[in-house]
Order: C-alpha cells, then structure tokens, then sequence
C-alpha cells in the first residue's frame, strides 16, 4: 500500500474497532431492522401475489431476498444523514481534525467506512440469515453476482460515507445541519430503494431515481448481489456508482476547500 | 539570533456577527478577534500568551496552524506557510487545546496513540520508544487499555500532551493546558513540559489562565488585549505588575465601620454592615503580615483569604498603564 495512504488505513481499521465497542446498540438496530423487515415482508408479499405471484421480475423467493439485504444493509448504508463530522463542525472539534496532516475528508470517510463494515457482521449477517431460515429466500448459484456484488457493495458503502461527508460540510455555512439531515434522510432512504424497490416506481420516478447517487448507495448493489440483473447490466451498474463516487468525493474536496475559508471554529 | 519558529506581520481576523433586528433584517457587525498582531518567537523559546477571555488568544493560535485563514497580514510558523503547507506544518507542531480531545472516546488510549503514530507516519520501531517514553514520563501506565471517555481529567490531559508531543514535534502550542487540574496534577505536566525542553529543545507556546503555569514554564510573556499585543517582555517586567496588588478578604466578629484608614491598603468594599471587608494592598509596599496586624489592632478576624491577582486583573492593568 502507498505510504500515502498508509494514515488511511489505519482509521479506517480505528472505525472497525470503534463500531464493534458498541454491541448492544448494535443488537438493538437488529431487532428495529428485523421489525421492519416483517412489515415489508407482508407488504411486499401481498402485492407480488396480489399480481400473480411475479411482478416486474420479482417472486417470492427473490422479493425476500432483496428485503432482507436492504434491512440488512441498514447498518452499513448511510441513509439517515447523521455524521460524526457535522457534529465535530458544530462543538468546534473540527479543530482538532485541522491541525492533523491528513485530510479531514479521507479521515472522516475512512472511519465511517470502517464503521460500516464492521456493522456488516452483527447486522447484516443476521438479517440475511431470517431471511433465509425464517421467511425462505433465493439467491444465486453462480459466481458473478457474487464477484460483482462485494466491490458494488463496498462502492456502495464509500458513495453513502462520502456523501454524507460532503452534506456535513453545509456546517461551515449553516452550523446546524439538523434540517438537510432530515432532507437527506426522506429523500435518500426512498430513492435508494429501502421502502419499495426502484423497479416497482412508476416510469418517471424511477427516472427521477436514476438522476440522483441514491440507488447506486443500496439499490444498484442489491440487483447485482440478488442476481437480478445480467452480468453486462452489473458491470454498467457499478461504473455508474463508480462515476458517482467519484464526484461525491470531488464535490466533498471542493465544498472542504470553501468551507475552510469560511471556517470559525466554535466555542473558542 | 535563533531561527524564527514562529513570525507574523499584522495578523489580523475577523468575524463578523449577525445579530436579529426586526423580523427579517439581521445587522451585520465585524468583530476584529486579532487586531495587527505582530511577534516573533525563536527556537527554544517558551512564551506565555495571556489576556482575557476573547482577547484573542485561540483565535491566534488557529491562523498559526492553519486551522483558520487570517484576514490580513501575513503568518510563516516553523518556516512555512500554514495555510498552503498546512500538513506539512502539522508534523512540527503538537497542539493540545485544553477543552478538546484528539482521543479515540471509544478506544483504549494506547489505540489513540497508535493511530496518531500511523498518521504521523512514525517508523513502528521510533513510535514504541517514544510512547514508553511519554508513557514514563507523563505515569499513563495504569490506564493505557481504559477508553479514552472513561478517563479522568487529570488522566486526560496528559494523554492530551503525550498525543499531541508523540511525533516530537519542534513547537509545542498548548490552549490552556492545566485547565481544571488539580494542583499536583498541574505540577506534573508543568514538570514534564520542562524536562521535555530541556532534552529536546521544544520551543513552548501556552495560554493560560494560570499564573503558576507562566512562572513555571515561560521564560517570556505576550500579554494580548482585545486583539492587540498589549505588553510583551521578560517575566520579571510581569511579575513587577502581578505583585502589585493582592487582595485581602476578612470576616470580622462584629461590624465596623470602613478600614479606610490602614496603611498602605485601598479598602475596596464591605459587605454586612462591615463584617466583612476587603482590602487590596501591594506586595512590595507592604507584607500580608503587617497588613492583617493592623486589622487585628481594629477589630477582631474572624476568618481571612487572600487572593493572588487573576490574569484578567493583570491584564487589565497592563493595558490601562499604556493608555
């Protein structure tokens, strides 16, 4: 690993082991994901049956697969919006992250990251495992969608991190971010397919979707990793997360460079 | 003449202030923090930067490591330029701000090092043997594995100074280091911070409220007043000020009227029909001794403190004799 990165690393590794201090938070988002996975269980059932037992490509089997990834995914993907780093600009300990020779974006998002992957095990491998032992569920039996899913999901991951980061740095300007949090947390949840997958919206609305980096934070790497989309189709799916990676990073870059300049740190 | 670590030109920030004036105006005012603030500090040097709260002390601090972007003037800290150099400056300098912590809350406190190691990018080998050093030196042996949420304050900060001294940095800056410690406490980390002078040369810049942290540590003063440097010069020259005036407390048995009348005291108010009165008197023109021999001979001392004068005293004093 280049030395540069080398910092990185190790706060991402910093991440894993500050999430897995917190295990009976942990326990409890699992019992509030695996509640509201029943509730679109019987939601979603219905309505696949209600059509005649498949809708858009969706039957039984592979409706609870893909709800037991997103609730499992919960803890990883960051869809509500909260960061350690909009906190840190509001007490003023933002400072402290100024006066390190890193960057407080590659700082922040490497801890996050390692944060979401460590969440993966205590919540998402339980998740997944009521699926297939409570409820049934059918995932793939070749290799690819599994090949292609883990790098999409890790995309995935960084694109939520990043993302997050970057709406952190309203704080420069606004201080309290508390009410584009809550924006984030309405919009990205929906259009990242946690209610209702994106192939049930209606035509305009998953165009909508398809504008913004949100399905390529959940949505994008559950089709792949469910097998539900080609090999072909995959491989587009992850260069579009990649391209939306890319520029989430770089909008974090340019609004950490602004919002410097504006920067007073507060309570002295 | 030493290399300059630290030299600015008319430093200068400003914030501006809004503040609500009817339903939807807001006025706009400026509030000049650091005022053409103009220093230099020289390697091996250790100075104490005093004056008031928002005197402009932390706000000083922040444009030297390029935390915050000066309104004008110029600032060059170790040489470069903390604005455009800022990670670089960043390995030189080791900053503690006293009310902040740079721990991991969650981890144990030898985690926190090890991470700020990795960020420094310290050789695995130079990392271990300057933290069994701090960890002598600064006695954090017993709470290493603790998380650094569940330290005490005492415990806290001198894991503050060992993370922020772990990559040796050749300036040290620390925003009110001795904060809420506890008298002993404060003598360690004053101590630590000498001995760690003397064998690295570290060049000192502290702010503080305390005076014992000034006498101790700081071979020079910065007295800042409203963004302006108000006095700068040897201790000796401060100390003349900070002896001038103490103030003596007495409870007295029963009420008397106004002690106006001892020598070589200013009576500065009573309380309970003068059952308790205070005193301010110069050390250098008279001695504690004499001045309560002359109150015993008027009335009889129930109970008695003497309070040393505060920094804010100091300094205001300070900034009205340049007027």
């Amino acid at each position: 690993m280049p030395v540069r990165l080398l910092p990185y690393w190790r706060l991402f590794l910093a991440g894993v082991h500050e999430q897995s201090t917190y295990r009976l938070a942990m326990l409890g988002g699992l019992v509030a994901n695996a509640t509201f996975g029943f509730l679109k269980v019987a939601m979603l059932f219905a309505t696949v049956r209600a059509a005649g037992g498949t809708l858009r490509g969706y039957d039984i089997g592979s409706m609870s697969a893909y709800i037991w990834l997103s609730q499992g995914l919960l803890g990883s993907v960051n869809l509500n919006g909260v960061s350690d780093f909009a906190e840190r600009i509001k007490t003023g300990d933002v400072a402290v992250d100024f006066s390190r020779p890193v960057s407080p974006q590659g700082a922040a998002v490497a801890r996050d990251v390692g944060k979401a992957v460590a969440a993966l095990g205590p919540r998402g491998v339980p998740s997944v495992a009521i699926g297939v032992l409570v409820v049934g569920m059918t995932m793939p039996t070749t290799a690819w969608p599994y090949l292609l899913g883990v790098p999409s999901l890790a995309v995935g991951i960084t694109l939520s991190a990043a993302l997050v980061y970057a709406l952190a740095t309203a704080g420069f300007w606004l201080i309290e971010t508390r009410g584009v949090q809550v924006l984030y947390m309405v919009v990205s949840g929906f259009f990242a397919g946690l209610f209702v997958p994106i192939a049930l919206f209606p035509g305009w609305l998953a165009a909508m979707a398809s504008a913004t980096p949100f399905p390529s934070m959940m949505m994008s790497p559950i089709d792949i990793l469910t097998g539900r989309v080609t090999v072909a189709r995959s491989s587009a799916l992850l260069g579009i997360q990649v391209v939306w990676l890319a520029a989430t990073v770089t909008a974090g870059l340019v609004l950490t460079r602004a919002g410097r300049r504006t920067l007073e740190v507060q309570g002295g | 003449m030493n290399e300059a670590v630290i030299a600015t030109r008319g430093l200068t920030r400003d914030f501006v202030r809004r503040t609500r004036s009817g339903r939807l105006l807001r006025d706009r005012t400026v509030v000049r923090a650091v005022d053409e603030l103009t220093v230099t500090i020289s390697a091996g040097e250790s100075v104490g930067y005093i004056g008031a709260n928002g005197a402009g002390k932390s706000t000083t601090i922040k444009m030297l490591v390029g935390i915050l972007v000066p309104t004008a003037g110029e600032v060059r800290t170790c040489g470069l330029d903390p604005l455009r150099q800022r990670r670089q400056l960043a390995h030189e300098v080791g900053v503690v701000f006293g009310q902040r912590s740079q721990l991991w809350w969650d981890l144990p406190v030898r985690e926190s090092f090890s991470i700020l190691a990795a960020i420094h990018r310290l050789a695995r080998a130079r990392a271990r043997e300057r933290e069994a050093e701090l960890v002598e030196h600064l006695e954090m042996a017993d709470y290493l594995d603790t998380p650094g949420r569940q330290l005490s304050l005492g415990q806290r900060m001198r894991a503050e100074v060992a993370a922020a001294l772990l990559h040796t940095p050749r300036l040290v800056i620390l925003d009110e280091p001795t904060i809420g410690l506890d008298v002993l406490s404060k003598q360690r980390l004053r101590d630590f911070l000498l001995a760690e002078r003397r064998v690295h040369g570290t060049t000192l810049l502290l702010t503080t409220h305390d005076m014992g942290d000034i006498e101790r540590l700081c071979d020079r003063v910065l007295v800042v007043d409203h963004g302006r440097l108000a006095y700068q010069g040897s201790l000796d020259g401060l100390a003349r000020t900070v002896g001038a005036e103490r103030v003596l407390t007495v409870d007295l048995a029963e009420p008397v009227a106004d002690l106006t009348d001892v020598p070589r005291t200013r009576h500065l108010g009573s309380e309970g029909n003068g059952i308790r009165q205070r005193l301010a008197f110069d050390a250098e023109a008279t001695t504690a001794g004499s001045v309560l021999a002359e109150v015993g001979r008027r009335a009889e001392i129930r109970d008695l403190t003497i309070e040393e004068p505060d920094i804010e005293d100091v300094v205001r004093r300070i900034y009205q004799s340049q007027r």
